[in-house]
């Protein structure tokens, strides 16, 4: 009877106070508690400490290896990344459909085991390749030193020029080829043509790759706190690593460090910025729908040359680093020469079946993943219809909320949720999983809102009040029609969550207590005591079950297609 | 089977009103039109008799039983008001194949297997899809589709369907067929429908009655197709049922002039009193000829002439107005009246609407 009252308060306003309050307790209040810290001193509002703290050059000095960083694994990841695209889509390579999927491999693989991996190959003095070239072949130094800029830069590179490859790739595919037939039709040579047609029109593309890789790289911990930290080299992740960790939590450690993470969060605000400014920009009508086939550039007498040049890249950075963990992983003792004698399976037996250090790390990385992803899954779902769906006002302010940490490193949100969790609200969740699951939530619920919220917006309301003249009732209308189509992203959700929280390092390296290591914060400690092998053992495992899981994707979703 | 009573009936979004006091009966296994301009309302009225949407005055009911009152705040729900809806969109769920989809609403009823079938593959039959049961919607053509939201419309023997701009997405020829389709299947099983189009063609060719609304959401007409489209209340119903033609025409003494011209009107004189009227007139209202001696009819200039097939077309400019004719082929060969541009020609008109006053012409010149 008293549906004017239930339209004012009813269902819509309880779902939309509920999705309010998780975003603002788990990702808001965090975020809050840094900028707070950063300047807020002694009851008041304090820039000068600020600034104080930014002219320390432990401080200056992170963020101008930051920025070097970042900005060198920009330029060499577009230019790796580009030309790799052009050459598997406007080409008549060989087997370009393979090498395009080999391409994408990288992106499975974590950074920092690849950062293992090529200490373990490049180290100055041990570095297996290294040795070979001063034992057997005499040379008088190092042919390279990893624990440099440029070895950082490097190993970086080859871990994220999928970013600009992804991007370019689909749109040298998807671009409309009258656009450039019609170029040729005018009278333009092929060369012309890739300079005043194609470049321009990937260039937007080109770009918001390149800025995605600048992002990443901005906010990376693990091969830098792998291969910098011996020679000093610090980026802000790291260094908010060791304020934390060194420093036993003092009040001016956690200061720099907020100081620290107040800088990452504005530049990457900027980054995302200027990259959906380039996207909003080159949104020209170029892209059609459709897959054509473009125009394939013969490459005659390269075209051997530079499939081996392929190989030669994907063995070189792939393969080789792979079999050096599992290699590794299976030495009696670190530095010993890989001979039949000196491999055992005995390292791997002891880090599954014998040792609760690395036990728990797997059990907990698992845990942690599979309860991340489920909760962010469903809550995914229901803050999304709440924003796509609904007609509640003051729906913008979730999506900003949900979408925030989208942009906010993974340092940032574990020093948030340490400031909010360590029992400053009576709550003290320091050095339990806990802690380290709230992070995970506020960090993936993005990919899930993402995930979820373009499978809603597929989902018509037509849809559902087509139920509902048939006669369903709201239940029966969501049960029937909105949770089948929703499904496929829910499943995406959950494994785009589950698969990165599997490999986490950057969050989990500052939350970990006594019992509560994860899978990669194993890794990177027991390199860091110099358990070599251990480390590389345990990170064969963790490849395993990354592919395994990869695969399993994989399966499932092409699956669902197929029925 | 079921009569429909909209009674004052307003509705508000955002503080602007789409529809207020709006009354409207429609008759018992009648097909009703609703016409009118895109954002005028009709579809917000539909939706209000749908249940998707709650007056905030006034009273509807269905079959004698009230669904909506704003006063006692009463309002069912639209799976408890017992019809079938058809969506501009379709609607179509995706992941149902078209059996599930049609038989969806039997489900929910708790229908019994064996009748549930039977009924819906009767629904399946009866909109000519036997055979294609298992396909899923995305192995439909668009007009298919449409016949699995119409099957699965009828497939409970709503007493009321509600079709909303369903013919929108198909082609010409689908779009007649279906036409043909959704008025007999009407008169098969006697259902009465609401039908809610901006498309005057497919209205005039299916209804029982037309209701015209105006894009402030205010009924300008209720009739019979031929009623509406041959006594125009006025300008705006006229001109939204075809292509209008409008000439002013003044009153001097006895004499009757055209526009601020000296040409003098020749035709059925004005059926109302004034000094200011507009004649208005269909393009099929005006029978063409050659601009000699003894010929009768008003002088005119031909602008432009188009050969369209069956008919051709003529822009024609009368005193410095400019009026569309259409004239069917044959005869134009027949009777030697294959005008070009800037033939001098006779233009008599068979009928006219009279309008009082200046009505400015719709018609781009």
């Amino acid at each position: 009877m008293s549906i004017a009252k239930d339209s004012r308060f009813g269902t819509p306003e309880i779902l939309f106070g509920l999705s309010v309050s998780v975003l603002v307790i788990v990702v808001a209040v965090p975020m809050l508690l840094i900028f707070f810290n950063a300047f807020w001193v002694d009851g008041h509002f304090n820039v000068v400490d600020v600034v104080n703290v930014l002219r320390q050059p432990q401080t200056y000095k992170a963020l101008g290896n930051s920025l070097v960083l970042s900005v060198g694994v920009t330029i060499t990841g577009t230019i790796v990344g580009t030309f790799f695209a052009w050459l598997v889509t406007r080409t008549d390579l060989p087997f370009k459909k393979s090498m395009k999927l080999l391409f994408l491999v990288p992106f499975m693989l974590p950074a920092f085991i690849g950062a293992l991996a090529w200490k373990m190959l490049l180290s100055p003095r041990a570095g297996y390749i290294n040795r070979f070239f001063m034992d057997v072949l005499g040379f008088d130094g190092p042919i390279f030193d990893i624990y440099t800029y440029a070895g950082i830069i490097l190993v970086e590179t080859m871990y994220l020029f999928p970013f600009v490859f992804i991007q370019v790739s689909g749109a040298l595919e998807r671009m409309d080829p009258t656009l450039e037939e019609s170029a040729r039709i005018s009278g333009a040579d092929l060369l012309t043509i890739t300079r005043k047609i194609t470049i321009p029109l990937v260039l937007p593309s080109i770009l918001s790759g390149a800025l995605l890789i600048m992002l990443y790289s901005m906010a990376h911990f693990g091969t830098v706190a792998v291969l910098g930290i011996e020679t000093g080299i610090y980026n802000i992740p790291t260094l908010i690593y060791e304020k934390i960790h060194q420093s036993a939590g003092s009040f001016d450690s956690i200061r720099t460090a907020t100081v620290l993470a107040t800088v990452l969060v504005i530049t990457a605000a900027l980054i995302l910025w200027l990259q959906n400014k380039v996207l909003s920009k080159g949104r020209y009508q170029i892209i059609a729908g459709k897959s054509f086939r473009p125009t394939e550039l013969k490459l005659r007498g390269l075209r051997v040359p530079l499939f081996i040049f392929c190989l030669l890249y994907i063995g070189f950075t792939i393969v080789l680093p792979t079999a050096t963990i599992f290699m590794v992983g299976g030495l009696k003792t670190y530095g010993l020469p890989f001979t039949a004698e000196n491999l055992t399976l005995a390292n791997y037996n002891h880090i599954l079946f014998e040792w609760d250090l690395t036990r728990d790390a797997i059990w907990n990385s698992i845990s942690l993943g599979l309860s991340s992803a489920l909760i962010t899954m469903f809550a995914g779902v229901v803050i999304s219809y709440v924003i796509v769906k609904m007609k509640v006002r003051g729906k913008g302010i979730l999506e900003f909320l949900g979408m925030l940490p989208f942009s906010v490193p993974g340092s940032v949100i574990a020093l948030g949720v340490i400031l909010a969790w360590s029992g400053k609200f009576g709550i003290n969740l320091y050095n339990t999983v806990w802690i380290i699951l709230l992070a995970y939530i506020a960090r993936y619920m993005a990919f899930s809102l993402k995930a979820n919220s373009a499978a809603l917006e597929q989902v018509h309301d037509s849809l559902v009040e087509a139920a509902r003249a048939s006669g369903a009732t709201m239940a029966q209308a969501l049960r029937d029609i909105v949770i089948p189509l929703v499904r496929p992203g829910m499943i995406a959700a959950f494994f785009l969550i589950f698969l990165p929280a599997l490999r986490e390092l950057t969050v989990s390296v500052l939350l970990y207590g006594p019992t509560t290591r994860t899978i990669g914060v194993a890794i990177y400690t027991l390199n860091e005591d110099g358990e070599t092998v251990y480390s590389a053992a345990l990170a064969g495992i963790a490849l395993v079950i990354i592919v395994l899981g990869e695969v399993l994707i994989k399966r499932l979703v092409t699956g669902k297609n197929n029925s | 089977m079921a009569d429909v009573r909209i009674d004052g009936v307003g509705k508000k979004y955002a503080g602007r009103a789409i529809l207020s006091d709006l009354s409207l009966t429609l008759n018992d296994g009648e097909c009703f039109t609703l016409l009118g301009p895109s954002g005028c309302g009709k579809t917000v009225l539909m939706r209000l008799i749908a249940g998707f949407e709650t007056p905030d005055s006034g009273l509807i009911s269905i079959g004698g039983e009230a669904v909506a009152n704003a006063a006692t705040g009463q309002m069912v729900p639209p799976d408890k008001r017992g019809l079938g809806m058809v969506f501009q969109d379709y609607a179509v769920w995706p992941h149902m194949s078209v059996f599930d989809n049609v038989a969806y609403p039997l489900k929910l009823a708790g229908t019994d297997a064996v009748a549930l079938r039977e009924r819906t593959l009767r629904a399946v039959g009866l909109v000519g899809l036997d055979g294609l049961e298992a396909r899923l919607p995305s192995q439909l053509s668009g007009g298919q589709q449409q016949r699995v939201a119409l099957a699965r419309a009828l497939v409970s023997e709503p007493r009321l369907l509600l079709l909303d701009e369903p013919l929108n997405n198909l082609d010409a020829n689908l779009r007649e067929e279906m036409r043909f389709e959704i008025k007999a299947l009407q008169q098969k099983l006697g259902i009465t429908i609401l039908y809610v189009t901006h498309d005057q063609e497919i209205a005039l060719g299916i209804s029982d009655r037309i209701a015209v609304m105006d894009e402030n959401g205010a009924l300008r007409q209720i009739g019979a197709p031929e009623e509406v489209y041959e006594r125009p209340v006025d300008d705006f119903v006229f001109r939204f049922l075809g292509i209008a033609n409008f000439l002013p025409v003044r009153r001097d003494g006895d004499l009757l002039y055209i526009g601020g011209s000296m040409a003098a009107w020749v035709g059925p004189p004005p059926d109302k009193a004034g000094a200011k009227f507009t004649a208005g007139f269909r393009p099929s209202d005006v029978l063409l000829g050659r601009d000699e001696g003894s010929q009768p009819g008003l002088p005119g200039v031909v602008r432009r002439a188009s050969f369209l097939g069956a008919q051709v077309d003529y822009l024609i400019d009368i005193a410095g107005t400019l009026v569309r004719a259409a004239l069917p082929s044959h005869e134009c060969l027949a009777r030697n009246l294959l005008f070009v541009e800037g033939d001098r020609c006779r233009v008599e008109l068979a009928t006219v609407q009279w309008f009082a006053g200046e009505i400015v012409a719709g018609e781009r010149a």
